[in-house]
């Protein structure tokens, strides 16, 4: 028998509600401060999580398991776009030598 | 209280791990760093009765996903010096504008109203602690999610596809390496 109290989600709902906003900031403003392309990517994938957590957090709440199946249809759409990310990633290194984002300017004229 | 306090030390450590993955110069270390992200989200998903997405997010995005990172970090061969460096102005400007989304929304949900625990109503308290386990997922997944489910397999062939076509090198490539 687990303990009762984790069956309540009532202390976590606010806190979560406050946790996730901030690591989707926190994402966000990686992606606006870093110029490695596979470091933007990476700050995609957490904010990606981070929206995940709030719908656990709020399944939780309802105790629904539907938002269990959204997370989890969340993560594999996560993972097709990590690997078609990354292999672009790859092309544009091949033909600029760069992974600078910046360096898809080229792409302009 | 225990709950709470696990929680707020996990979400303490998720932040700055967080900060340490947009902040640390070294790609490598940022990719260490998402990990250990990770993994403390998975802990938060542990305490909310999601164990099965846990355990999904452990193998799927610190398990898949970050190792395919390393990987083509290492294949790039990237060093200190080629990591392109950004003026402090715009750095600031970023921070600035993130800092002002995040109090929009922070104002914004602080004033928000939850309705009272639904929950309790036509469920027990063994059904809510299974809620997150893999025998109810598997049952929802496979019969009301059905159609997504076979969309989502459809949607990984023509990513493997897609992946395998990018990074496939070009005829004229070829030669002039």
């Amino acid at each position: 028998m687990m303990p009762a109290l984790i069956t309540h989600a009532e202390f976590s709902k606010e806190f979560y509600l406050f946790l996730c906003p901030i690591l989707f900031t926190i994402g966000a403003i990686g992606l606006m401060i870093r110029k490695n392309m596979i470091v933007m990517l990476m700050c995609i994938e957490l904010m990606l999580n981070s929206v995940n957590l709030l719908l656990v957090s709020f399944g939780n709440f309802f105790g629904q398991g539907d938002a269990h199946i959204f997370v989890f249809f969340i993560v594999v759409v996560a993972a097709a776009e990590a690997t078609v990310g990354l292999s672009i990633i790859l092309m544009a290194f091949r033909n600029l030598r760069s992974i600078d984002v910046d360096m898809f300017k080229k792409l302009n004229n | 209280m225990t709950y709470e306090l696990i929680s707020y030390i996990l979400g303490g450590l998720t932040i700055g791990s967080a900060l340490m993955v947009i902040l640390s110069r070294h790609p490598i270390r940022s990719v260490m760093y998402l990990v250990i992200t990770f993994f403390f989200i998975s802990g938060h998903m542990v305490l909310m009765n999601a164990q099965f997405l846990a355990i999904v997010n452990v193998i799927v995005y610190a398990g898949a996903i970050m190792v395919l990172f390393l990987f083509v970090l290492m294949l790039l061969n990237l060093n200190k010096e080629s990591e392109p460096k950004m003026s402090i102005a715009s750095q600031v400007a970023a921070i600035i504008s993130g800092g002002i989304f995040l109090l929009v929304l922070l104002a914004a949900l602080s004033e928000s109203i939850l309705p009272p625990m639904p929950q309790q109503m036509s469920k027990s308290i063994a059904d809510i602690q299974n809620e997150g386990l893999v025998q109810n997922l598997g049952q929802l997944l496979f019969s009301k999610y059905i159609v997504p489910f076979e969309v989502s397999s459809i949607l990984f062939l023509a990513a493997m596809v897609g992946s395998v076509l990018l990074a496939k090198r070009e005829k004229q490539n070829t030669e002039e390496l």
